[in-house]
């Protein structure tokens, strides 16, 4: 049987395909996704209040968002510590190899999915000239090491307690969110390349075997990147809840020894 | 199970065409580019199509089916619902020669502009697990998939600035092998133009051989260009302790 069909060749307008499958679902997710942490980090750092659980009685427990706590005498009411710190880790996932893809094919459409049609567009220049600002990402990375033993150190505090070492909820919540930061960091394809991606010949330099091992762990890593990078930034919100909700007595902290 | 599958094939070239249905029956086993050969013997013996190996490793069989690149010798039609239509279309990026056939002759235009692996003097030995490296990239069976469904050349057609994902394998493979001395870093930034790609991936999501072209050789060389071009860290510790 043989029956005719008129039919265009080519798709020109935004999402024309002829995918079968559900392919929006991917981007409306990571739209919806970023969108509510993006709100979320946002109202809670400008809301500069309950960030911090120092009371006599338990451990100190601070916001991964606030942390490390910048106060000075005289400063404004209206400056939040959040918005002091925020842009070093905010600027890591900006400017990171997954997030890079997430928020091209979620937000901006270039392209929605694979094989699915974008908006005209006459002058695209992907990563050349405006966006030629996310070769930074290897040095918010340097600043990405540096909060990690911050907030290492966060998870020590929270751990201290009048009468000595202990641990509750908040502390184990913390810890997560550090241990998903780190995975998240050193999954990271500048520290892949700086570690030893670059070498070429690994038995040709100094080091090289080793340099050789540590790339090669951090690409088992890397393979999981979109994961480490999703469940730490889910932590990272969560931790924040919970030190909030604690610190409204809306939660409480249970210590676990 | 139905006995019978539904096609909607493209047929025409590059200046027009239409779908025209055809319906073929279905046996066990079958793929897609079966059934494109029952069409050919029972409806249309002059429906053109590219094979070679049926065994995807030829990279011949390059199209699009229900949307999605694919070579159409790897795609079962047990995948597909019974009562479906199946519709195969040209690759869009390549200018069609005729229905299923396109002209890929502009990647062996951009093969050209490649520095050939120049080997280094003295000593020539490395080791296994340095060649690991550069292995996934020898995997490429240039099915052209990759370079269809990249949007920079799909969407945007920007054939004479960039050379697309199968063309940055290529110099991965030269780049990081450990007996290459050539520098490709300008070519790369330049006239291959690596900044066009903005990593979203469909290459990957394609590759018949599950080459992890944008984590493994697109992203590294990307490092490679801010190493030379976009680091003033890095330009300064070269200069200090004299690096080229």
């Amino acid at each position: 049987m043989m029956t005719k069909v008129a039919a265009p060749r080519t798709a020109t307008r935004l999402g024309e395909t002829d995918r079968l499958d559900l392919w929006w679902i991917g981007p409306l997710s990571v739209f919806l996704g970023l969108s509510l942490f993006i709100v979320y980090a946002t109202f809670r750092v400008f809301y500069n209040a309950h960030y911090v659980i120092d009371t006599a009685s338990s451990a100190y427990l601070l916001s991964p968002f606030y942390s490390p706590l910048i106060l000075w005498d005289g400063m404004p009411p209206w400056l939040s510590p959040g918005i002091l710190i925020l842009w070093a880790p905010g600027g890591f996932r900006l400017t990171c190899y997954y997030y890079r893809k997430a928020y091209y094919r979620a937000f901006f459409l270039d392209p929605p999915a694979c094989g699915v049609s974008e908006s005209p567009k006459k002058n695209y220049t992907g990563e050349t000239r405006l966006l030629l600002f996310q070769n930074i990402h290897r040095y918010f990375l340097y600043l990405a090491l540096l909060f990690l033993i911050i907030l290492s150190i966060d998870v020590g505090y929270s751990c201290i307690w009048p009468d000595g070492f202990g641990m509750s909820i908040g502390s184990l919540v913390l810890l997560t969110n550090v241990v998903l930061l780190g995975l998240y960091t050193f999954s990271c394809h500048s520290l892949r390349h700086l570690i030893g991606g670059k070498i070429d010949c690994y038995s040709c330099v100094a080091f090289g075997h080793t340099r050789h091992k540590m790339w090669k762990g951090v690409s088992i890593l890397n393979q999981k990147h979109m994961y480490w990078a999703w469940a730490s930034l889910f932590m990272v919100a969560f931790a924040d809840f919970y030190i909030w909700m604690v610190s409204t007595g809306t939660f409480t902290d249970i210590r676990i020894f | 199970m139905s006995n019978v599958t539904t096609l909607q094939i493209y047929r025409g070239d590059n200046e027009s065409g239409e779908m025209v249905e055809y319906q073929v029956p279905r046996n066990p086993g079958m793929v897609v580019l079966d059934a494109v050969h029952k069409v050919q013997s029972i409806h249309s013996p002059d429906l053109a199509v590219r094979w070679n190996c049926k065994a995807g490793k030829c990279g011949s069989c390059s199209a699009e089916v229900n949307g999605k690149p694919k070579l159409m010798c790897m795609d079962r039609l047990n995948k597909y619902p019974d009562d479906a239509t199946i519709s195969i279309r040209p690759m869009k990026t390549f200018p069609i020669v005729k229905d299923l056939v396109c002209d890929v002759s502009w990647n062996y235009e951009v093969n050209k502009k490649i520095p050939a692996f120049k080997i280094r003097k003295g000593e020539r030995k490395y080791y296994q697990y340095e060649a690991d490296r550069v292995q996934e990239f020898r995997k490429c069976i240039e099915c052209f998939l990759c370079q269809n469904v990249c949007h920079v050349l799909r969407e945007h057609q920007l054939k004479d600035e960039f050379c697309g994902p199968r063309f940055l394998v290529r110099v991965a493979g030269l780049e990081m092998h450990p007996l290459d001395t050539e520098d490709r870093s300008e070519l790369l930034k330049n006239e291959l133009g690596v900044g066009l790609c903005n990593i979203t991936k469909c290459c990957t999501e394609v590759c018949p051989e599950s080459i992890a072209i944008t984590d493994n050789a697109i992203i590294p060389l990307k490092e490679r260009v801010v190493d030379r071009f976009f680091d003033p860290l890095g330009w300064i510790a070269r200069k200090l302790f004299k690096k080229t």
